[in-house]
């Protein structure tokens, strides 16, 4: 039985690896999505032109300006001289932000009122033009304080420290989650477009009437599919660990003992569709409906807490959000098998709930 | 190449519906494209405007109160009364630690056990400290702002409370144009229009096409007396109106369900609409015609249309803080022009400059495609 699963695995890896379309597809998207995530994936704020409409001209408000203008967050200033030109700049996103300094700014800060200054924003990024004020309000902050000097009002310092990523690095974000969804990819595809694919041949027909049971058949297509899987899932990590250093911190054991479960339960569901689907086209949109929502959820694009509470509990069910969890857990956190286990057990139960139904429409379709 | 088929020309017309008919059938008879059409992008759209949200309701913070002074419970007292936090009190940093390791809290506040005593001597030196979890860059920088923001509130209100002079202060009035209460979904559903469009233009063109190549159909209408034109078209234009009806379901449920406004015209939208789906269906037939095998095709959709409109265009992920390399790829991508266009249309309404500018880019982008299939096509003939 052992020698028979093990001659389907190899017909399998044949299949995939025979022409030079299908090894390229097999490795080209992922070195493609290595070189250009962590670049691009970036909720960042860098490089962005601040709009200034300084109605002071005092020394205040060009000291601040000078400070203003050396933050990463902006590389260009550009000077507004009226309200049409606010109004230009930010409609036409030529600014991410206007700083606009009622006359009298200067005057007033030297006689200890308080003064405000009007930041306009553009609502179309208005992530990153909320980082953006924070960066705004941090120069603001220090500048206040070096001009005070040593008093007794003085706010006492604030020290922060990120854990696990000291300077916020997204790519210390990114590569874990590629890790999650490369798997993702290369799993259904492996599963249920090589089903479908053999439905449309013809050749499927020739499996059935081959000494292979069904439950031999799902096994044959689920262990290529954790081969190439896992090879996929050791190049990112690879790579993410030597190219882009970022620190690999807990046990390769936990986190491989991990990924064999979190493939088990896409496989499962690749089963699933695959056996609900008759040709490729269905079987690619199948794989397409579950993939998407499934990544949009995962919290990579953003944070799972975010979402309203009925979707979290849904959200339960996706298995790419466990996963990523894991993955983050192990590679950042160097977090321990207690901690894992928070999000592995949900793991285990889909991949045991994904498998038995797609073992179920399997023997109802072919008996 | 110029030949003349003057016995034909007259049933061009008549050639082209009987064309379109049949690939309208092919669609209408198709669950899945059924689904693909009308089903998924509503479920998408949902998912869009639910799942992916930059603003936090209430981020979860840890507290460790080290110190039971009046003067530290004052401070915990705000924490607490603010709306932006959802605190969790412990008084171990090692117990606080861990629960953010497991994500249970995103960042915690230490304040250590000499605070009041630190807080009463002049120039008073870092009595609280902030642990973030850098594992989520984006959350980390909002726990800073956040307990930042309430830090330096509670320092104004103890000052006013004690009759302290009033220092020299600034204060940062922000004004969210176009969408003033600065909610992310307003610009992240109508830019999700664009994955959607682009999910309809390319990935079902490049499938359906591959399988009329894999069957052997596509020699069999190639042989017909068919013209390139016509046979083009006749793809095209059926799919065209699955987009368009589509977009209007999007725009429609986007703004009478999500509710986010739409202050553009509907003319300008129909019509960028109609310039991105000729640069998305032209893509799509370009890549089934190259490869001519469905799972091929549809893996190079993926690729080639699908992720870059996701990552490369700007509708999640800041183009401007991109590498100087990517961002020139970026200009290529026509994704990236829809999502500009739809994020100005839904929220700042008809700017013309920004409009125009993506309708050229997208014309030329239509054109070039489109182009490309027809020159493709022809080859594989002669």
């Amino acid at each position: 039985m052992v020698y028979r699963i093990l001659t389907l695995i190899i017909k399998e890896l044949c299949a995939l690896l025979q022409d030079r379309q299908g090894r390229m597809l097999l490795i080209g998207p992922v070195l493609l999505q290595l070189a250009v995530f962590p670049f691009a994936a970036t909720l960042e704020v860098k490089n962005n032109t601040l709009g200034i409409f300084n109605e002071d001209g005092g020394s205040e408000s060009v000291e601040l300006l000078q400070r203003l203008s050396r933050a990463k967050a902006f590389t260009r200033v550009q000077h507004l001289h009226s309200d049409a030109e606010v109004r230009r700049a930010i409609d036409r996103q030529e600014a991410l932000l206007v700083l606009r300094f009622p006359s009298e700014f200067s005057r007033n800060l030297a006689a200890n009122r308080t003064v405000s200054i009007q930041a306009i924003l553009d609502g179309r990024r208005s992530n990153s033009a909320q980082i953006a004020l924070g960066y705004v309000r941090q120069i603001l902050d220090s500048y206040l304080e070096d001009r005070q000097g040593w008093s007794a009002t003085r706010t006492p310092e604030f020290v922060v420290r990120h854990w696990f990523n000291p300077n916020l690095e997204y790519v210390r974000h990114i590569i874990p989650s590629l890790v999650a969804i490369i798997t993702t990819i290369s799993t259904l595809v492996v599963t249920s477009l090589s089903i479908a694919r053999e439905r449309e041949q013809g050749t499927f027909d020739q499996l059935l009437v081959s000494p292979l049971t069904p439950g031999m058949i799902m096994v044959g297509k689920t262990i290529p599919a954790l081969l190439v899987a896992a090879f996929q899932a050791t190049i990112i990590l690879t790579a993410g660990i030597f190219l882009y250093r970022i620190p690999f911190q807990g046990s390769v054991v936990l986190l491989y003992g991990s990924m064999f479960f979190y493939i088990l339960a896409l496989a499962g569901i690749g089963l699933l569709i695959s056996s609900i689907c008759s040709t490729q086209q269905q079987a690619f949109l199948g794989v397409f409906s579950f993939m998407m929502p499934a990544v949009l959820l995962s919290g990579f694009p953003s944070p799972v807490e975010n979402m309203p509470l009925w979707l979290r509990h849904l959200d339960w069910l996706n298995p790419l959000q466990h996963f990523i969890i894991i993955v983050k857990g192990v590679f950042l956190k160097d977090a321990g098998f207690p901690v894992l286990l928070r999000a592995l057990w949900p793991l285990i139960l889909i991949a045991g709930m994904t498998l038995t139904a797609a073992d179920w429409m399997f023997r109802r379709r072919l008996g | 190449m110029i030949r003349t088929h003057p016995q034909l020309s007259g049933g061009s017309l008549r050639r082209l519906g009987a064309l379109c008919r049949k690939e309208t059938l092919q669609i209408v008879r198709d669950p899945s494209s059924n689904l693909i059409a009308f089903v998924l992008p509503i479920v998408m759209l949902f998912i869009f405007g639910y799942g992916i949200n930059f603003d936090t309701s209430a981020l979860k913070v840890g507290l460790v109160l080290e110190d039971i002074s009046p003067e530290a419970r004052h401070f915990a007292e705000s924490l607490y009364g603010s709306p932006y936090l959802d605190v969790l009190t412990g008084s171990d940093r090692a117990a606080m630690g861990q629960a953010l390791t497991e994500g249970r809290v995103r960042g915690f506040i230490v304040i250590s056990p000499d605070f009041a005593e630190k807080l009463k001597r002049p120039g008073g030196e870092a009595p609280v400290l902030v642990i973030t979890d850098g594992a989520e860059p984006n959350t980390a920088n909002f726990v800073e702002n956040y307990l930042k923001g309430a830090w330096e509130l509670w320092h104004l209100q103890r000052a006013a409370e004690q009759g302290l002079p009033p220092k020299a202060s600034v204060i940062l009035e922000p004004r969210f144009w176009f969408n003033p209460t600065a909610e992310s979904r307003h610009y992240l559903i109508p830019g999700s229009i664009t994955i959607i469009m682009t999910v309809i233009g390319a990935l079902l063109t490049s499938l359906v096409v591959a399988r009329e190549w894999e069957r052997g159909t596509m020699e069999a209408l190639l042989a017909s007396p068919v013209r390139r034109a016509e046979l083009l078209l006749s793809k095209l234009l059926p799919y065209y109106a699955l987009g368009i009806i589509s977009l209007l379901i999007c725009v429609g449920v986007a703004v009478f369900l999500l509710k986010v406004p739409f202050r553009g015209s509907v003319l300008v939208l129909w019509l960028i609409g109609s310039l991105f789906l000729g640069s998305a269906l032209g893509m799509g037939l370009l890549l089934s015609t190259a490869s001519r095998n469905q799972f091929n095709a549809a893996q190079a959709a993926l690729n080639a249309a699908f992720l870059p409109a996701m990552i490369l265009s700007g509708f999640i992920f800041e183009i401007r803080s991109m590498p100087a390399v990517i961002r020139g790829i970026t200009y290529l991508i026509p994704a990236r022009y829809f999502v500009t266009a739809m994020q100005t249309l839904f929220q700042a309404g008809n700017v013309w400059p920004v409009l125009i500018h993506s309708m050229i880019f997208l014309i030329v982008a239509s054109g070039l495609f489109i182009g490309l299939t027809a020159v493709k096509t022809r080859r594989t003939l002669e």
